[in-house]
């Protein structure tokens, strides 16, 4: 029997219900409106009345509208089929909207998410008499370059004989693969697809494990200096214009993962059908595949309804947890957090709660930790190790990094990458301040050298804001030394270019091997007697350096640039070839 | 069935509140007083009360007064006879011409589906060098110009209504000084531009609420444009007094306030007007260009901060001219490399040269000697800023990117301006060549 409920109230996109039955918090409602039926939440009840949000336009709801009660709490579908597509942030397919109803995005609009029709070639694991529980493996399908695990819907609780299973051939995912018995003698019949309620951490591994192996972007200042590890999280506060939207572009397509999820939540349309359009065309590197059959991209742009942006970033970690659950490494790149945040304090407007900072709710901080502290890496039941990496940009107002979103997610995060206003004016690329970020995870290159690198920047930064009181006049050789060898390091390392093929992206043994070169000029004397030869000295070499990082590795050219550069140094550098590699070795071992 | 109340229990800023069955939301209403007959909105419904702003404001409502519900949203009519007209806020004419009734289309429909967006890819040419050269205008695109009160804005705009090749202008006046609506007016009919132009014009005078409707309705009427294959140019002028509008709504409903009084869903408020901005696959487009002034010149206020957010670049309009180094197009790299071998080159080069001068003139202020090199500097920024900065230069691209070559060589040896010298031995004014030679 369905529960009934009627419209009292309608406030925005909040509308209040009058119910007879039992409400669960966070169920599902549909109001009807006409033909249609508009997608709703419960976020509060109180009495006989709940409040729920409306993930449509509430145009044209009046008092007395019917709402029926789903009894099921927000969820999404899992399955083979979800890579590679385009969804909303209810787990819509846009693609398939765009075909049934053109141009715009009607509302009261439902379509699945997984396609009914497709076959796959499913391969059984399991066998009759098998015990199994949630989550374990029943068989596979292929999906793309994946090999897609069919497991015992996570939301089967109990233990479980293998009854039937299908044999070895092409199925739709609503076909029968299995039967299997509990311990009661019912029998349930399992197929491919399964619902997840989107606001539950997938909860199915035998452990919880420590994020210690890095996740190379390819991006160097980020994996040099601020690393970040698989199953970790990071954040990446920015004004706008500083390119927050370019560095997860770029990460999207380099880093060193399996599976991508893009969730570009209350963002500009426009960045989204770049990703659209380009990503297609785009082959990764690792498989010759093209990008799209590893990514799936959730689009809930800024225009459309706030309520849904704020499921959007659920839906796609509940995905990327799915994921996870077939020992795969799942980064989900979240741009941008601050939407999300504000979407929740939209809707604790309407619910007229008592306003925390800025007016956010109180319960920001607790929400925003709850949400990063869904990645992870696990040890699967079956032994295999899964990941989800969690990056997600923050759009502080006025650029002020002292506001609540930031502040709270700043708290929870394993690693900060602040882009700052200033590099971006400078056209330094990408714009992470390099003596502001941080980072608690262990990267590709060893703390000593890091250490002794962030030293050489902070005092190569000091000599650059006393110059600019006392003028280059007033500053000594030596103090000038320090200044270039920093700036040498940040142009030719922590910056990068994004539009030449070769630097946009830098493999982590590449980045060690450039490391040490750095690190060696840092540590030489040089033998310049004025501040004008020490200029065009290291102007030649940061040219040089330049063009060597525009130079593949081990192709000639990046060996016969690299012979070059160590002549200039040979020419200049007071320590003798054999001096300069024992100091090396003294320091770094 | 039309409904008919005659008894307001509540009146609070342009809010009145009545007790009325079967209403929808977002439904119509026309409130009759002495004053006259006013249409207001449906903006909450709690129970059998039922909030309506109304567009006239409320002064002169008395309790007594009617209110009948029209059972339909606010609608604007569309047709091709819109061309050449000009409108308040609610949609009635301002000029002397009849009302349209005909093919009403609601306003603040749904948003585009992303998967129905292509990546934008034609410049709009505007003949102002400090657009096309530098920042070009994409077709599609959204930009705000940031300013301050005072600065030239409404002059730019009528500028770029003028000049820029579009099929239709429609200009969206929020809290537009009398003045200024005349001075459209008048700049748009002597330069014949009139009859490809559509106004929608709230001014000062008039009730706040009615400021609200006008990016949605000018807007609305693009997009149908937009969809039958027209090329429309949404120009709105000012987006900080939309805000203001709002503002004062959201304070009126008891909204709690999120930053200095801005209701919480700013954002999305200004991002679902904004993203209206559509280049449709297989049909016309909307490109938006809407003045923001920034109390203060402070961007970081909530209306600026917002928009930066939203928009895909900006104008930064400062001592009359738009400003090298603040303004942004983030489109500009889809176009600029299909005009002109050296648009790119000239665009980065001229601008860091231009940063150079700016360094110097710093080093003048404080007294330091001038070198050589900063002699022409000072002779570089000059020229630059009276010959392509200038609001009033007007020259064809073609003709900006020959006349920065131009200064270029009255200034600089080619090796000296930091462009690649396959550029400077081809574009390098010959005459140059001869002297030196």
């Amino acid at each position: 029997m369905s529960n009934i409920g009627k419209v009292v109230g309608v406030n925005g996109n909040m509308v209040r219900v009058e119910f007879e039955n039992d409400v669960l918090m966070n169920e599902v409602a549909y109001v009807k409106l006409k033909e249609k039926r508009l997608k709703s939440e419960v976020i509060r009840v109180r009495g006989k009345r709940a409040e729920m949000q409306v993930f449509e336009m509430t145009k044209g709801i009046g008092v007395g509208d019917e709402v029926e009660f789903t009894s099921d709490l927000l969820s999404v579908s899992l399955g083979p089929g979800l890579l590679g597509q385009i969804f909303d942030g209810l787990q819509n397919p846009l693609p398939q909207l765009a075909e049934q109803c053109g141009f715009f995005l009607e509302r009261g609009i439902y379509l699945d998410a997984i396609p009914a029709n497709r076959k796959w070639k499913f391969t059984p694991v399991a066998k009759v008499g098998d015990t199994v529980t949630r989550g374990e493996k029943l068989g596979s399908v292929p999906e793309g370059i994946f090999e897609h695990w069919i497991m015992v819907p996570f939301n089967q609780y109990g233990t479980y004989k293998v009854k039937s299973i299908a044999a070895p051939g092409e199925y739709a995912v609503k076909d029968r693969i299995a039967e299997l018995e509990d311990e009661k003698g019912r029998t349930i019949s399992v197929n491919m697809v399964f619902q997840w309620p989107v606001k539950r951490a997938v909860d199915v591994y035998a452990e919880r494990l420590k994020p210690v192996d890095p996740l190379v972007t390819q991006i160097r200042i980020i994996d040099a200096l601020f690393p970040v590890a698989r199953g970790g999280t990071y954040c990446i506060p920015g004004p706008f214009g500083a390119g927050k939207t370019v560095l997860q572009q770029l990460t999207s397509r380099y880093a060193d993962i399996d599976i991508v999820i893009v969730a570009a939540c209350g963002e500009r349309a426009g960045e989204v059908v770049e990703t659209l359009r380009e990503f297609p065309e785009l082959i990764d590197p690792r498989t010759g595949k093209s990008l799209m059959e590893r990514t799936i991209i959730i689009c809930n742009t800024s225009s459309m309804p706030v309520a849904a942006r704020e499921a959007s970033v659920y839906t796609a970690v509940t995905m990327a947890e799915y994921y996870r659950q077939m020992g795969l490494h799942v980064l989900l790149l979240a741009d941008s957090t601050s939407r999300w945040a504000q979407a929740m304090r939209e809707m604790s407007g309407r619910l007229e709660e008592i306003p925390g900072e800025e007016a956010f709710p109180a319960y920001l901080e607790s929400v925003i930790a709850t949400f990063y502290e869904r990645a992870g890496i696990v040890r699967l039941k079956s032994g295999q190790i899964g990941s989800v990496t969690v990056g997600g940009t923050v759009s502080p107002a006025g650029g002020n990094f002292e506001e609540p979103v930031t502040q709270a997610t700043l708290k929870v995060v394993g690693a900060f990458h602040g882009l700052s206003r200033e590099r971006s004016d400078a056209r330094r690329y990408p714009a992470i301040h390099p003596l502001e970020s941080w980072s608690k995870y262990q990267g590709i290159i060893d703390k000593k050298r890091t250490s002794f690198v962030r030293q050489a920047l902070f005092a190569s930064d000091e000599v650059g804001q006393m110059m600019k009181v006392v003028g280059e006049e007033g500053t000594s050789l030596d103090d000038y030394m320090v200044y270039l060898k920093g700036e040498f390091f940040d142009s030719v390392f922590l910056q990068q270019n994004a539009f030449d093929k070769v630097d946009a992206a830098t493999t982590g043994d590449r980045q060690k091997y450039v490391f040490d070169t750095i690190i060696s000029i840092i540590l030489a004397t040089f033998d310049m007697s004025d501040k004008e030869s020490a200029r065009s000295f290291f102007n030649q070499l940061r040219q040089r350096f330049l063009d060597w990082n525009g130079a593949p590795m081990d192709s000639d050219e990046f060996k016969k640039i690299e012979g070059e550069i160590m002549a200039m140094l040979e020419q200049h550098r007071k320590e003798s070839a054999a001096e300069a590699a024992e100091k090396f070795k003294q320091m770094f071992g | 069935m039309r409904k008919i109340y005659s008894r307001i229990d509540e009146i609070s800023g342009n809010v009145v509140t009545v007790q009325a069955d079967g209403i929808k939301y977002g439904e119509l209403a026309e409130i009759t007083s002495a004053h006259g007959k006013s249409l207001a909105e449906v903006i909450l419904l709690d129970g059998g009360k039922v909030s309506l702003q109304v567009f006239a404001g409320s002064r002169g409502i008395s309790t007594g007064d009617e209110v009948r519900f029209l059972s339909q949203p606010m609608m604007v009519s569309f047709s091709d006879d819109l061309m050449g007209r000009i409108f308040n806020g609610r949609g009635t004419p301002r000029d002397n011409g009849s009302a349209l009734t005909e093919n009403l289309i609601e306003i603040g429909g749904p948003s585009v589906n992303p998967a129905k967006r292509i990546i934008p890819r034609n410049m709009i040419r505007t003949g102002i060098p400090m657009i096309d050269l530098f920042n070009s205008l994409v077709e599609s695109q959204k930009l705000p110009i940031f300013s301050i009160s005072g600065e030239p804005y409404n002059e730019l705009l009528a500028r770029v209504a003028l000049q820029a090749e579009v099929d239709l202008i429609v200009l969206g006046g929020c809290g537009l000084k009398y003045d200024d609506y005349l001075f459209f007016k008048e700049r748009l009919e002597s330069g014949g531009a009139m009859s490809r132009s559509i106004f929608f014009v709230h001014t000062a005078a008039d009730p706040v609420v009615e400021c609200l409707m006008v990016p949605d309705i000018s807007l609305a009427v693009a997009e149908k444009f937009a969809l039958k294959g027209k090329r429309v140019l949404v120009l709105i002028t000012d987006m900080t007094n939309f805000s203001d509008a709002m503002k004062e709504i959201a304070i009126t409903m008891e909204q709690v306030p999120s930053n200095r009084g801005y209701p919480g869903d700013l954002y999305s408020q200004l991002a679902s007007r904004y993203e209206k901005a559509v280049d449709f696959d297989g049909a016309g487009s909307i490109t938006i260009l809407a003045v923001t002034t920034m109390p203060g010149d402070d961007v970081t206020h909530p209306v600026p901060d917002n928009t930066g957010y939203i928009t895909e670049g900006q104008f930064y309009l400062k001592n009359g001219r738009i400003e090298p180094f603040g303004s942004l197009s983030r489109l500009k790299q889809l176009v600029n490399g299909k005009t002109r071998d050296d648009h790119r080159a000239l665009m980065d080069g001229m601008i860091k040269l231009y940063a150079s001068y700016k360094e110097t003139l710093e080093k003048k202020s404080m007294g330091f000697r001038m070198s050589d090199w900063d002699e022409k500097l000072l002779k570089y920024g000059t020229l630059f800023e009276s010959e392509l900065m200038d609001l009033s230069v007007n020259i064809p691209l073609e003709g900006a990117l020959d006349k920065g070559w131009e200064i270029l060589a009255a200034c600089f040896n080619p090796d000296e301006t930091g462009l690649r010298t396959n550029l400077t031995s081809k574009f390098w004014p010959k005459k140059e060549a001869v002297t030196h030679g």
